[in-house]
């Protein structure tokens, strides 16, 4: 029975990391921009979708389409913040929520249009292939989602400590004020931040389609998973979302396991009631 | 202003003689030619989007022939399909049952899915407009009283009773005997009432199996690895599942990367495993798998129509991939047709009373003629045993129907060559 458990945990803290990098996007638009990106879950699917037109056009594996996909997504960002969310940056949050809604709404209906309701994946070679070391079996997609995903965050992590782009978004989200009076282009730095968080979206979407099938639907689904992680890890705490990632995941697959599979995604709710109740900050977030 | 007024009475007495030659002629046309002249409007609610969107599509296939194939058997009828899409979602069919009656269904034919064929029976029972349920096994549905509801279809406990009799008859035929087995199953309305009746029908199908546990999931769920983990760790020598279709599919993909290796995958009365998606999906992992559920009769002319008019209308999608949504979904509005044609009327009530005395020889799928009892429920359908193999569902038992021999236990992951 603790071989069951043991896989449950891995396998759980595998696809843990990959919700992690997913929400590592969140986090970083909603810390430095201050607007919550309702609109992520179905960025997300784009990406996906976007993974499957370079497999079935160039038979591109979605780790190597990760690349422009991730590039194209970061552009999309840009863009998209520049054009479009930066106008809504300084008005009340209920208004730019209904602006991130209306963006998510365009974008599913624009993928059931595109691609009709259908799940679909890509088929990679090795999408049914496992490691087994005794009586452990380690899915071997999985484990390359994970690896890709913490390559990816720590990349994130330099770009943000040695850069001098990365110091300078950081000194945005500290200080506003500040950073402008400092000469800092806001605006830019805003959509560049809008496009990071972006990319790292577009990089989750091509490892998470290696383990799932994807639906114009299930968007909203990505967005509030999403948030959970980034509340539970604490809003705008880069390492916090890793870290609720990794959580979340484990905590769904043992609650699988030990308990009615069907029920797991309660415990999701439940770890979310608990940090609310006790850690309203968030497991690493700083209080307000 | 004189030519005038008699241009209106010219023009009164011409309408006159009109209306009444009109009249006499209706009179005295009999009540089958009267009935001709209108047509049927036939509200057809499907699941064509969200997870159920697959099985949807495919039932909207049988819909698009159905008309065709009323037409070859004779039945002169006009039939017009008004299409909704409920979206999978239960609460949006009560909601588009309710639209196309108030723009002038005057029958519903649907839903594939238990738990919105319970919304949609209410609103049909409300409005007194006949609703002719085409796949949907949750028991209760003809169980409330309903006057305007008719089954063409098993409920659970006769899909699962038929179901675990073909277990038993599957390993007499291949001389084997597995020790136990353990039950996977969707959470939804008709995932629920399947696990309703394996827990009444199980204790005494003696199958000299240990039912050892019964795992429930999320017919949404992205992931199955620790389901499929926790049913692996019990050591049961079958697997029995009751699916859906992209959940059979992730399914089988997590127990090829779990290396699990059951005697045998076995759905004693689900979709999932012998859809089309099932097969083009999974290749070489989709063969030997096993499901026990009613199916077309190949040697009815209906199933030879129904075949030749798929083929022309939807040539790159096999007949074979979906011959139990499209069959069940023909038969409902030939049922339709069947019922408008004898009532000569669009009237409800009449509709009813016609649905009532149904007795339809001719028709696609297994077992004896469509009839409904005093429950709107019709009893006559049977199941048989179908076994993947090469890439399509093939009857293996009953053995006089059999199009080849079953094989149990099913050969591994890694022995299925490329």
């Amino acid at each position: 029975m603790s071989d069951l458990y043991l896989n449950a945990a891995i396998g759980g803290a595998l696809t843990g990391l990959v919700y992690g990098l997913m929400a590592l996007g969140l986090s970083v638009i909603f810390g430095v921009v201050r607007v919550v990106n309702f609109a992520h879950g179905e960025m997300m699917t784009a990406a996906m979708y976007a993974a499957i037109l370079l497999a079935q056009a160039f038979k591109l594996d979605p780790l190597v389409s990760m690349v422009p996909i991730a590039a194209g997504m970061f552009v999309f960002g840009y863009l998209l913040q520049r054009g479009l969310v930066n106008a809504f940056v300084t008005r009340p949050e209920h208004t730019q929520f209904m602006l991130m809604v209306a963006v998510a709404i365009v974008i599913t209906n624009s993928q059931l249009i595109a691609f009709g309701p259908n799940a679909r994946n890509v088929q990679v070679d090795y999408a049914l292939d496992s490691y087994q070391i005794g009586s452990l079996i380690i899915d071997k997609v999985r484990i390359f989602a994970a690896v890709a995903a913490l390559a990816i965050s720590a990349a994130l992590f330099a770009f943000f400590r040695f850069t001098l782009t990365g110091r300078a978004i950081r000194a945005c989200a500290d200080n506003f004020l500040g950073a402008r009076v400092v000469g800092l282009n806001v605006r830019h730095l805003y959509g560049l931040t809008f496009g990071i968080g972006a990319a790292c979206l577009g990089a989750a979407g091509c490892l998470l389609l290696l383990l799932v099938d994807v639906t114009p639907l299930q968007g909203p689904s990505y967005t509030l998973l999403a948030f959970i992680i980034v509340i539970v890890g604490g809003m705008g705490s880069l390492m916090g979302a890793l870290l609720s990632g990794l959580l979340v995941g484990i905590s769904e697959a043992l609650a699988g396991a030990a308990f009615d599979p069907s029920a797991k995604s309660m415990f999701t709710f439940g770890l979310l009631i608990l940090v609310l109740l006790f850690r309203p900050q968030g497991l690493l977030g700083r209080r307000a | 202003m004189t030519q005038s007024n008699e241009a209106i009475r010219g023009a009164k007495r011409r309408d006159f003689l009109k209306t009444a030659g009109a009249a006499t002629a209706a009179m005295g046309a009999p009540a089958v030619v009267r009935a001709q002249a209108k047509t049927l409007n036939i509200g057809v609610l499907l699941p064509k989007s969200g997870t159920l969107a697959f099985l949807g599509q495919s039932c909207q296939k049988g819909a698009d022939i159905a008309a065709e194939i009323c037409a070859q058997l004779g039945y002169k009828v006009n039939i017009k399909l008004m299409n909704a899409d409920f979206e999978s979602n239960v609460d949006l069919a009560r909601a588009r049952a309710e639209k196309l009656i108030s723009e002038g269904a005057h029958m519903l034919v649907g839903p594939f899915d238990s738990g919105a064929a319970g919304a949609i029976a209410q609103v049909a029972e409300q409005k007194g407009v006949p609703f002719v349920i085409n796949i949907a096994a949750a028991p209760q549905i003809t169980e409330q009283g309903y006057k305007f509801v008719f089954r063409n279809f098993f409920t659970a406990p006769q899909l699962v009773g038929n179901g675990l009799k073909l277990m038993k008859d599957l390993f007499v035929a291949t001389k084997t005997q597995p020790k136990s087995a353990v039950y996977m199953h969707v959470n939804d309305t008709f995932g629920m009432a399947n696990k309703a009746a394996i827990d009444k029908l199980y204790p005494t199908a003696n199958l000299g199996m240990e039912l050892k546990a019964s795992i429930a999931y999320d017919p949404a769920a992205r992931d199955l690895s620790v389901e499929v983990a926790k049913a692996k760790a019990t050591g049961a020598d079958v697997l029995m599942v009751t699916t859906r279709i992209n959940d059979a599919i992730l399914l089988i993909r997590e127990m090829v990367k779990q290396r699990w290796e059951p005697m045998g995958i076995i759905n004693p009365g689900s979709p999932g495993l012998y859809e089309q998606q099932f097969f083009a999906t999974l290749g070489k992992y989709s063969d030997y798998c096993i499901t026990n559920v009613a199916w077309s009769d190949p040697k009815s002319s209906v199933t030879d129509m129904a075949k030749a008019a798929w083929a022309k209308k939807f040539p790159k999608d096999p007949w074979e991939g979906n011959i139990l949504n499209a069959g069940f979904t023909i038969e409902a509005i030939m049922i339709c047709a069947d019922a408008f044609q004898r009532a000569g009327s669009t009237d409800g009530k009449a509709l009813a009373e016609a649905l009532r005395k149904t007795h339809i020889e001719k028709k696609i799928m297994l077992g004896g003629p469509i009839t409904f009892d005093a429950k709107g429920q019709n009893n006559n359908i049977i199941s048989a045993c179908l076994q993947n193999r090469s890439g399509w569902a093939r009857v293996v038992l009953p053995a006089d129907k059999a199009e080849r021999p079953p094989i149990f236990p099913m050969p591994g992951w890694s022995n299925r060559g490329a």
